[in-house]
């Protein structure tokens, strides 16, 4: 008999974003995938989840969720986890997936395994591979505990149609907080752009200090080649992007098929968030820059005029 | 009240690092130093300590020996006093050993308020702080782009793949710190001079009364099997531009990239 892996759909997912997919698909390679709608879905979601493999689909409101931080995802995730006999929960990497998997691992007395790119069942043990120090190095691990919680890093996967029918259970969960607990006082939704998500995009292209804070020739090429647009930490301390753009250790960690790096020097810290990418392109001034090294094609010259030129072409 | 900073002692994210025996990433690395990250909590608390009146700054480390250099460079930036809680038992915790040796501290040093950084530079999972609050059962505040605290009440402003969100809690309360809650300070000679009189105490697992098997290899839900050094990226072609003399060959790069 195949285990049900439970799956957490994305955040503000009134359309099935790519992450959920691409967890949708792993879990259909583990297991018998159950998605958890954490709040409410349009039937429209509901619909795609099946068409990516979902064999249930649990609506699951929750009137605490909006004033929580965390906690009620995790423990209204944990109970889900606990109904459907759950072998594995797979949550997307991010401040908030790793922090929820955490909480619901605490709860369920489960491995927690962050930032996977692969997981299988080896002897009926989940064995999941994970990029650390700055993509140096794959670790992989084995979870000793019967339950496992996994956060899956974007783009680890291509996810796979596969048309389910879903079966959907409508839950309540009310979160009681059994200790004093944090309240939202306000929120503001991530301003939608046409542009694709930083961290599900094919093409990222990024800007560094050496954009000298015109970011019109990065935004020119993401939307040439139909990308998205990043940044480096100094683009985002000087203002020219917001932090939610920010590519690195501390900020989105990428890995498309093609990676544009303009004006940016090419530190550790940077590299961390995008050694991964397929092929990587770099326009940078100075030959000695960091970024010549790991590019596949690296350019010495100057982005501003570099740049609209090769925007001009692709026209 | 006591404010206490949560400091890593790691690699440097520049160095090459090894692997212990039982294929743990190895904390003692040629430059190992006070996690980057966490120079942001010991910031963040500095500024908060002025900010309420008698309060003090503890800062914790659990780790090897060595980490009393992590902890002596947090003095330097200002802490009061420091507390390294360093046992065998604990080589090879996970984060759910980590986090309980860590909370049995805070409940004994009698913290009211805990700063952490968003992650640690080395593992990088960024969930003790939710794990701390969680065993604590103090309010968690994490991930948070600024703090503040007036009248006993805690609030943060935080920015996350849902969004912007203020969010606030009552202390006593877990707060972690990303990289825009504001630039770490640099100790001046005088702050250099003044840390060394201050003491870092050493706790055993047995001072705080936490069962060695809680802690440790023994306790860890996850076995690391293999560890394997990843290709270099192969170094590419570099073209020097001229007048817009490289347009053609990333043009090309380009289509053949995207295919
Ligand atoms: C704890 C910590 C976490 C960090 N996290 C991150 C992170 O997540 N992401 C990140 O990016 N950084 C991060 N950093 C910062 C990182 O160390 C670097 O400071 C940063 O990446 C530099 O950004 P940059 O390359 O844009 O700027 P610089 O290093 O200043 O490089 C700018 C480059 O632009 C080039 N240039 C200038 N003019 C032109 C021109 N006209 N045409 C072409 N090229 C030009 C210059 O030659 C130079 O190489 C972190 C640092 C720390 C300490
Ligand atoms: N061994 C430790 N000693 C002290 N603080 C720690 C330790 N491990 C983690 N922390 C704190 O918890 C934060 C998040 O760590 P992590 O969850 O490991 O990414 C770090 O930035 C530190 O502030």
């Amino acid at each position: 008999m195949s285990e049900n892996i439970v799956v957490l759909v994305g955040a503000n997912a009134e359309v099935l974003d790519a992450s959920t997919a691409e967890l949708l698909t792993l879990a259909g390679q583990l297991g018998r995938p159950v998605a958890v709608v954490a709040g409410e879905a349009t039937e429209a979601l509901v619909a795609e989840l099946g068409r990516h493999g979902a064999a249930e689909v649990h609506l699951v409101s929750c009137p605490q969720l909006s004033d929580s931080l965390v906690l009620a995802k995790a423990a209204l995730l944990a109970d889900r986890a606990v109904d459907a006999h759950a072998k594995v929960i797979l949550v997307a990497s991010g401040l908030e997936g790793n922090e929820v998997a955490g909480l619901v691992a605490a709860k369920l007395s489960a491995g927690l395994i962050t930032d996977a790119v692969t997981a299988r069942f080896e002897a009926a043990e989940l064995v999941a591979d994970k990029v650390v120090w700055a993509g140096k190095y794959t670790v992989t691990a084995k979870v000793l505990t019967e339950m496992a919680v996994l956060t899956v890093k974007p783009n680890s996967c291509v996810p796979v149609i596969a048309e389910v029918e879903a079966e959907v259970r409508q839950a309540r969960f009310d979160f009681e907080p059994g200790a004093p607990a944090a309240r939202v006082v306000s929120a503001e939704p991530t301003a939608a752009t046409k542009r694709p998500k930083l961290v599900e995009a094919n093409v990222v292209v990024s800007g560094g200090r050496g954009t000298d804070g015109d970011f019109a020739p990065v935004e020119a090429l993401a939307d040439a080649l139909g990308g998205a647009v990043g940044g480096s930490r100094a683009a985002v301390d000087a203002g020219y992007v917001p932090q939610t753009l920010q590519v690195g250790q501390t900020g989105k960690s990428v890995s498309p098929d093609l990676y544009v790096a303009l004006g940016i020097s090419g530190a550790i810290q940077h590299i961390a968030g995008m050694r991964t990418a397929r092929r990587i392109l770099a326009v940078n001034s100075d030959p000695e820059a960091p970024i010549h090294r790991l590019a596949d094609l690296s350019v010495v010259g100057d982005l501003k005029t570099i740049v609209p030129a090769v925007v001009a072409r692709l026209g | 009240m006591r404010i206490i900073a949560l400091v890593k002692y790691v690699p440097d994210s520049g160095d090459e690092v090894g692997f212990e025996p039982d294929l743990s990433l190895g904390r003692v690395g040629p430059s190992s130093r006070l996690s980057e990250l966490d120079e942001y909590a010991v910031e963040q608390a500095l500024r908060l300590r002025t900010e309420l009146a008698g309060a003090t700054l503890t800062v914790l480390s659990v780790g090897p020996a060595e980490a009393e250099s992590a902890l002596r460079k947090a003095l330097q930036m200002g802490a009061d006093d420091a507390v390294l809680v360093t046992d065998e038992a604990i080589a090879g915790s996970d984060v759910f050993g980590t986090a309980t040796v860590l909370s049995a501290a805070i409940r004994s040093l009698e913290g009211g308020l805990v700063v952490a950084g968003m992650s640690s530079t080395d593992a990088g999972l960024g969930v003790v702080p939710a794990l701390l609050a969680d065993s604590l059962s103090w309010p968690l505040l994490s991930q948070a782009a600024a703090v503040s605290v007036e009248a006993g009440l805690a609030k943060i402003a935080r920015v996350d793949e849902t969004g912007s969100r203020v969010v606030e809690a009552a202390l006593p309360a877990v707060v972690s710190v990303t990289d825009q809650s504001g630039e770490p300070r640099y100790p001046s000679f005088k702050d250099v001079l003044a840390a060394k009189k201050k003491s870092v105490a050493t706790l055993t697992l047995a001072d705080l009364g936490v069962d060695a098997s809680a802690a440790g290899a023994g306790s860890a839900r996850v076995e690391v099997l293999a560890v394997s050094r990843n290709a270099d990226r192969a170094a590419g072609r570099v073209i020097v531009d001229v007048d817009g003399s490289s347009v053609d060959e990333i043009i090309d790069f380009l289509a053949a990239a995207t295919k």
